[in-house]
């Protein structure tokens, strides 16, 4: 039985949001091998604060949510479908600009949704 | 091995950052070559994994852990420069907003752990492919050691960095010790992860892995008759 592309996809994202929402409550909370490096050599405490530790996802927890297994399920499942949206958005931009090699500017891609070629997509399938 | 803000001075982040920012110009060039209608949906699927995995620190020895890095993974699965972009994605989500991975350091660590990971492992496996039979079976086994590979490698590519803009005076030689010592470790757990989460889909659907392309265009169709079809 071949499983379709739709199939696999959907079963994979599946997974994904299940290691992210479920099983991450299982993860080992030790340090890192790069935190256990710096504790041991003395440049651990060289890490700033970070910039973003306040944020409503900060440190893998949902602000507001005080249970544990809640709070970073949440966390896991909403991190998971923002990288599944910006990764698939930035698949279909590149995929829509014309191939002519023209222009490789990181801040152009935004600005491509025209929609022109659209139909480009669709188009291929075999 | 998210690096911090604060670990490398700043010219260092900045040129990394520079080094991340051509790496990925280059990578958009390149995706647009890889992308087709098998590889755009695998791509989302790739990241998303890829950030899932990354919740899931695995213990290395007393006191340590680690987790997927990815890179080989999803280069093997969609090609080495969307994989590039994949990676990408999930590190400025976690820098911006789960505070993981520091955003001075965001180049750092698209770097080490999206460039390198991705370029060391592609270019294991494809070093592999030439020697291993080619078949779809020797796919996930090529694709789990060069991500075995890729882990150290970032590693040693960490202690370089160090070496030249790290805010700590450390010796050398016992960082690159420490450094690789614990990521072979965790390279044992990235390959294990990498060859089953390749094996599943070569299995069902050898196809959609850019990485077995080669494999599959070099078995001919073949046409079974007499004897052999009564089998």
């Amino acid at each position: 039985m071949r499983v379709s592309t739709r199939a696999l996809i959907a079963a994979g994202v599946l997974v994904a949001l299940v290691l992210a929402g479920v099983v991450s409550f299982y993860a080992s909370s030790a340090p890192d091998g790069l935190e256990r490096v710096a504790h041991d050599h003395g440049f651990a405490d060289s890490a700033d604060r970070h910039a973003a530790s306040d944020g409503p996802l900060a440190d893998y927890r949902t602000r507001g949510v005080e249970d544990d297994r809640l709070s970073g399920g949440l966390a896991g499942v909403a991190g998971a479908l923002i990288v599944l949206v910006l990764a698939g958005g930035l698949v279909l931009l590149v995929r829509r600009r014309p191939s002519s090699g023209s222009g490789t500017g990181v801040g152009s891609a935004p600005s491509s949704g025209s929609g022109t070629s659209a139909g480009s997509r669709t188009g291929r399938t075999s | 091995m998210h690096v911090p803000d604060g670990f490398l001075d700043a010219p260092t982040s900045v040129a990394t950052g520079v080094v991340a920012a051509a790496a990925l110009g280059l990578a958009l060039r390149g995706a647009r070559r890889e992308l087709d209608e098998r590889t755009a949906p695998m791509a989302g699927l790739a990241a998303t994994f890829v950030f899932a995995a990354q919740m899931l620190n695995f213990p290395v020895g007393a006191g340590t852990s680690g987790h997927l890095l990815g890179g080989a993974l999803v280069a093997v699965l969609v090609g080495p420069s969307t994989a590039i972009l994949c990676m990408s994605v999930v590190f400025v989500v976690q820098a911006l907003l789960f505070a993981d991975g520091g955003i001075t350091a965001l180049g750092t660590n698209i770097d080490l752990m999206g460039v390198v990971t991705v370029l060391v492992g592609w270019g294991v496996f494809r070093a592999l492919q030439t020697v291993l039979p080619k078949r779809p079976g020797s796919v996930a086994p090529a694709a789990g050691i060069a991500a075995f590979v890729s882990v150290p490698a970032a590693a040693l590519c960490f202690v370089g960095l160090y070496a030249i803009g790290g805010v700590v005076d450390i010796p050398l030689p016992s960082l690159t010790a420490a450094m690789v010592g614990v990521h072979v470790l965790i390279g044992i757990g990235e390959g294990l992860i990498t060859a089953l989460a390749v094996g599943s889909i070569v299995a069902v659907r050898p196809d959609l892995v850019y990485g077995a392309r080669r494999v599959l265009a070099a078995r001919p169709l073949e046409v079974r008759t007499g004897a052999g079809a009564s089998r």
